[in-house]
């Protein structure tokens, strides 16, 4: 089942001489429960590949589907993203004088879900993530792979089924970094669909597909499916 | 030769017969690269030659057993107290080929890299489904890890290539 539809999707930035193509013409599908990277170097397009595939932003032209709704249709983007989308970025801006759990819970609560229901939530998910011991701690009595976990908890609460996650192991040693790709991957196994930005190889490795992007536009595609080019190492 | 160290290193723990010494040294090193018998029985006989080991006496089933010597403990000891040469390492074939690309006018080298790096970015993720598999074996995973940094190390090189080239287009 697919469930980001990006179809012919162009994103033009300012108009006239001074116009940036940002995208031109990209279409890609992303199914339920799977993980695809998106590389390339900076100005190739994977910000803004990313903010369409989450309705931050609108296309040009093309269209884009997510959970087989056409975003053209949608009229409050800002619900749709509160209710169907989590992000995790390299700052996770967790609110330092919240508990873990109360940063996890605070979504919902947004949403109108009372405390109690928001709590039983938030537990469930950070427990998803192995963070459960996490619950009562703040965000500086946490490590920088801690910390992550608890903002893929607090992206995923409420059952969001899509994760936008860019450049998720920033500045973390390449231990701990596995260990968020890890903790993506298995929630890509339980169903969750993850669209990842990094620059980093060894981390879109983890992913069923990856996408290279160059100058707005799809340069190649690699899944773990296809064998024909692999060398003996 | 890396073949011959490792099983001074594994006799060092005690006597060892031939196929011990060859199931071992598949288990330290994760099963990444396989020995034959043949290869572990001809190391042996050189490190014999070479007064770092000695036969025992075949244990009941008629196997021989080795038995590391003085000199093969300082042997080891050395190897594992001095750090492996950079230039020790093959001439890479990719290299000499992005090379000969530049060199030769007519050959689309961005063409080149771009193929390249999508084999390259194939053989990282089946390394790191393999990776995954190996959750519970550290060592196994220790020498995937090790091929995830080579094969990621190559794709950042390409990266540079193609800028460098886009640049000098």
């Amino acid at each position: 089942m697919t469930f980001v539809r990006l179809a012919e999707v162009a994103r033009i930035h300012g108009e006239g001489a001074t116009a940036v193509h940002a995208l031109k013409g990209v279409s890609l599908e992303i199914g339920e429960g799977e993980l695809v990277a998106v590389m390339g170097p900076s100005g190739s397009g994977k910000s803004t590949l990313l903010n369409l595939a989450g309705g931050l932003d609108r296309p040009t032209s093309g269209t884009v589907h997510i959970g087989g709704r056409d975003l053209a249709a949608v009229r409050d983007l800002a619900a749709l993203r509160r209710r169907s989308v989590g992000y995790v970025f390299q700052d996770l801006n967790l609110i330092t004088s919240l508990t873990a759990v109360e940063n996890v819970m605070l979504p919902r609560e947004l949403d109108g879900v009372r405390s109690r229901l928001a709590r039983q939530e938030a537990m469930a998910v950070l427990a998803e993530v192995d963070g459960a011991d996490l619950a009562d701690r703040f965000p500086e009595e946490l490590s920088g792979g801690q910390r992550q976990r608890v903002a893929i908890a607090r992206a995923l609460v409420g059952d969001r089924r899509l994760l936008l996650a860019d450049e998720p192991t920033g500045a973390l040693d390449t231990r701990t970094g596995d260990e968020i790709l890890q903790t993506l991957r298995a929630r890509c196994d339980a169903g969750v669909t993850v669209l990842l930005v990094t620059h980093e190889p060894r981390y879109a490795a983890w992913a069923d597909r990856v996408v290279f992007l160059r100058d707005g536009m799809i340069a190649d595609t690699t899944d773990t499916t296809d064998t024909t080019s692999v060398r003996s190492a | 030769m890396p073949v011959r160290h490792g099983l001074l290193a594994l006799l060092s723990g005690g006597p060892r017969h031939g196929y011990q010494l060859r199931a071992e040294f598949e288990a330290s090193t994760g099963a990444i690269w396989p020995l034959n018998i043949g290869q572990v029985y001809t190391t042996l006989s050189r490190l014999e030659r070479d007064g770092l080991v000695e036969q025992e006496e075949s244990d009941e089933q008629g196997r021989v057993v080795y038995t590391i010597t003085a000199a093969g403990r300082e042997e080891t000891a050395r190897w594992f107290g001095t750090p492996v040469v950079q230039s020790d390492r093959p001439r890479d074939e990719l290299v000499i080929k992005l090379a000969m690309a530049v060199a030769a006018k007519e050959v689309n080298v961005a063409e080149v890299v771009h193929r390249q790096r999508t084999a390259t970015m194939q053989a990282l993720q089946q390394l790191t489904v393999a990776k995954r598999a190996a959750a519970e074996d550290t060592a196994r995973r220790l020498v995937l890890d090790s091929m995830i940094f080579q094969a990621e190390a190559e794709q950042r090189w390409l990266d540079h290539c193609e800028a460098v080239l886009k640049e000098e287009r």
